[in-house]
């Protein structure tokens, strides 16, 4: 046994490592990178004997895990919450071809929005696809589910999901690991149609993935995650599920705590043991990260059954991430009085690097636009979001990965002319590829601006998988020869690239701009390591 | 023995270097450590703040309950300033007074710096001048540190240690500046 410092998300990793996964799929996403740069950091990672390079978006990741999967080996797909609604189409679907090899999805859900567009709780996605859910409460578990989590997953032969929050992401503690098993060999599926959706036989696969949900209460009913804690004031029973026990934990000071309560990890819910809480206790409070799953069951539509507490009846804001003093709250401790902040304060939102080039491209944008009204510029996900905010205020939308090019063709084909849009290189692999199709069909007359820095910035710096070809691809996908303009985003440009923008919002059919400089972030971590090479 | 601390700082600021000298020292110590940063957006120049809790038991959250805080270092004024609600009826205030002026609407650096010090346990250094004569301007960091090594729970050498493991691939120079800073810190007198 060793006893390792890891980050919630490199338990995962490690856990993968250990359980003999033979690859991670993955697109990054605050809170999830982690799990994939701690498995490239590794030797097995690096040799190349656990696949471990990114992937074009979350749905080319569940896809080439399930591929994966369907060889008998053990794999991993990783992703930030609203990564699981690109994947959503194979990952439901996996539920009904099911897995060979152990297959384990990690979400990381984002509550509070730290850095992300909502705060979705993947759970529910569990729930809807009917498959497994591991919610672990710290880093070991983490570490430990995922030995778990791959063992449920090939004897029920069902994808697994993991669902974490940002704290446990990115929370360091200390894990034991044990010794790391074996990769699988190859053999794919005894029956040679189980991976094939056809009406027929997704009927049966359906029917087999309805056929074991008892079994799956019963593992949850009787999962080392899921415990049931006897207390002696009935007046109130508790559920905590995933990070909110340890917050509910830190209130009693690791004393007794009075109350009975279970604390739940896996999921499909244990029907049982929440029972016999309901049957033993005045009324119930549920704490939990994230949307009130667990409260929902329990209260049903009409809460005509015992009385439920939690984010439904505020006892816990309705939104929002938990923290020790709101589960104090809801439990009626009384929190600390405390020096109250200073009103001198100001918030400090994060901005553009110094040097950054999307800056320089923003200005030229600005200037450029200045002829026309507000309101027509329409953006993605990505540093470039940033240009929101004062001093740039040049962009109007950023909704979800891809959505740039689709709304700005949408609004020019409302007659919002012209109409542009602003989405980085990563994000136009991820998903804007296929709505500039749209566009070039349609010779829709907008302005699509790739922002190549070369890199997926916004998450740390990844490997961007357009990987300087971003030309090639909109050539490829029809935009004309000559509306394809490159620009360098400078200072000394600005005139330049100012005209050539304008001379492209002009056009009225499918222009490409791409002002193309490094991010000056991965500039210097490059030219320290050159320096460190010497 | 417990310890929580909030270490404050913007995002590039190098507060991540603290929290694993720290951490080196803890793990050494054999004590129980959660230490919980900030990852993603905030980096871009925001705030952010690391939760750093030692303990000789186990540690349940991995964040510091308000009120609860033994110890805030801060690389920065005004962070120093809104993680104040967070400490404790005796907690340390320990920051620089360098402001890192990112925004256009930073608040008069004085005002900030006297409700700092109407706060009575703090300590506020010059880091970033401290560790210029050292002729080392990245170790302001390390001197804030060492103004703190009193009250971080750990034994001074147990810090020295960590920040020998540490910078020890960055060369014998890199250490022992980094050693010098610790202790320009530990000796510094408001
Ligand atoms: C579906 C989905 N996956 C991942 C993310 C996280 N994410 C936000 S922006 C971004 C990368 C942006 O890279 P790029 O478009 O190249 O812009 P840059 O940050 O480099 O300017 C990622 C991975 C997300 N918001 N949504
Ligand atoms: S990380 Fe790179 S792309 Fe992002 S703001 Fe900084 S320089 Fe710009």
């Amino acid at each position: 046994m060793n006893k390792t410092l890891l980050l919630g998300d490199e338990a995962i990793a490690q856990g993968a490592l250990d359980s003999g996964i033979s690859g991670v799929y993955a697109y990054p996403g605050t809170p999830s990178t982690e799990i994939m740069e701690y498995v490239q950091r590794t030797k097995d990672g690096k040799e190349g004997k656990v696949h471990c390079t990114w992937s074009a978006n979350e749905k080319t990741a569940m896809e080439a895990a399930l591929g994966m999967s369907y060889t008998g080996k053990r794999a991993l797909v990783c992703m930030k919450h609203v990564g699981l609604n690109v994947a959503a189409d194979p990952f439901m679907c996996s539920a009904i071809t099911g897995a060979n090899g152990g297959l384990i999805i990690a979400s990381a859900d984002d509550p509070s929005m730290h850095s992300s567009q909502n705060e979705q709780d993947s759970r529910f996605y569990g729930k809807f696809a009917m498959v497994p859910v591991l919610e672990p409460s710290n880093q070991q578990e983490s570490y430990d589910m995922m030995h778990y989590g791959y063992d449920l997953s090939e004897k029920y032969q069902v994808p697994v999901l993991l669902r974490i929050t940002t704290r446990l992401a990115h929370s360091r503690s200390s894990v034991n690991t044990i010794e790391p098993k074996e990769q699988k060999p190859v053999y794919t599926p005894e029956d040679s149609i189980q991976y094939v959706l056809l009406p027929s036989n997704a009927r049966k696969r359906y029917k087999k993935l309805l056929g074991i949900q008892n079994s799956l209460e019963e593992e949850s009913e009787n999962s080392i995650y899921n415990k049931y804690f006897e207390g002696k004031d009935k007046s109130l029973g508790i559920i905590v599920s995933g990070i909110a026990y340890n917050y509910f934990i830190e209130n009693f000071d690791y004393g007794d705590i009075p109350y009975p309560f279970i604390k739940v990890s896996q999921y499909p819910l244990p029907k049982k043991m929440i029972e016999k809480l309901c049957d033993e206790c005045k009324e119930i409070l549920v704490i939990e990260e994230g949307y009130p799953l667990i409260e929902e069951s329990l209260s049903g539509l009409l809460r005509r059954g015992i009385k439920v507490r939690g984010r439904f009846d505020g006892s816990i804001p309705r939104d929002g991430e938990l923290n020790p003093n709101i589960v104090a709250k809801s439990l009626g401790i009384e929190v600390q009085q405390t020096i109250p902040i200073s009103d001198t304060i100001v918030g400090r939102p994060p901005s553009l690097c110094d040097g950054c080039p999307h800056s320089d491209t923003f200005r030229a944008i600005n200037e450029a636009m200045s002829g026309y009204s507000k309101g027509r510029n329409f953006s993605d996900i990505g540093c470039y979001t940033l240009g929101a905010l004062p001093p740039y205020q040049s962009i109007n939308s950023c909704v979800d990965m891809g959505a740039s090019i689709t709304m700005a063709k949408g609004a020019a084909d409302a007659g919002l002319l012209p109409s542009i849009s602003v989405i980085g290189d990563s994000t136009f692999t991820h998903s804007g590829i296929t709505g500039l199709l749209d566009a070039v069909n349609d010779k829709s007359p907008i302005t699509v601006f790739i922002l190549d820095n070369y890199t997926t910035a916004m998450t740390g710096g990844q490997f961007s998988p357009a990987n300087g070809r971003i030309e090639e691809i909109c050539k490829g996908i029809g935009v004309e020869e000559e509306h394809i303009k490159i620009i360098e985003p400078l200072k000394k440009n600005h005139r330049e690239n100012v005209l050539i923008i304008k001379e492209e919002v002009a056009y009225n059919g499918v222009s490409v701009i791409i002002p193309r400089r490094e991010c000056v972030v991965t500039l210097t971590q490059k030219s320290k390591e050159k320096k460190k090479a010497k | 023995m417990k310890k929580d601390i909030i270490i404050a700082g913007v995002g590039g600021q190098g507060i991540v270097s603290i929290a694993a000298v720290i951490g080196y020292a803890t793990v050494e110590a054999g004590l129980f450590l959660k230490q919980s940063e900030v990852h993603g957006m905030s980096q871009r120049g925001g705030e952010v703040y690391s939760h750093f809790r030692l303990s000789d038991k186990e540690i349940a959250s991995d964040l510091i309950p308000q009120g609860k805080a033994d110890l805030i270092i801060s690389v920065e004024p005004m962070e120093a300033l809104r993680y104040l609600p967070m400490l404790n009826s005796d907690g340390w205030l320990i920051t620089n007074t360098t402001p890192f002026i990112n925004i256009p609407n930073y608040p008069d650096v004085n005002k900030i710096l006297d409700e700092i010090k109407k706060y009575p346990r703090n300590i506020s250094v010059d880091a970033d001048k401290i560790a210029k004569n050292l002729k080392s301007p990245k170790s302001a960091n390390i001197v804030i540190l060492g103004c703190a090594s009193p009250y971080v729970g750990l034994e001074y050498d147990k810090l020295e240690n960590a920040i020998r493991l540490m910078f020890k691939r960055k060369g014998d120079n890199v250490v022992n500046v980094n050693l010098e800073a610790l202790k320009a810190g530990r000796e510094y007198k408001n």
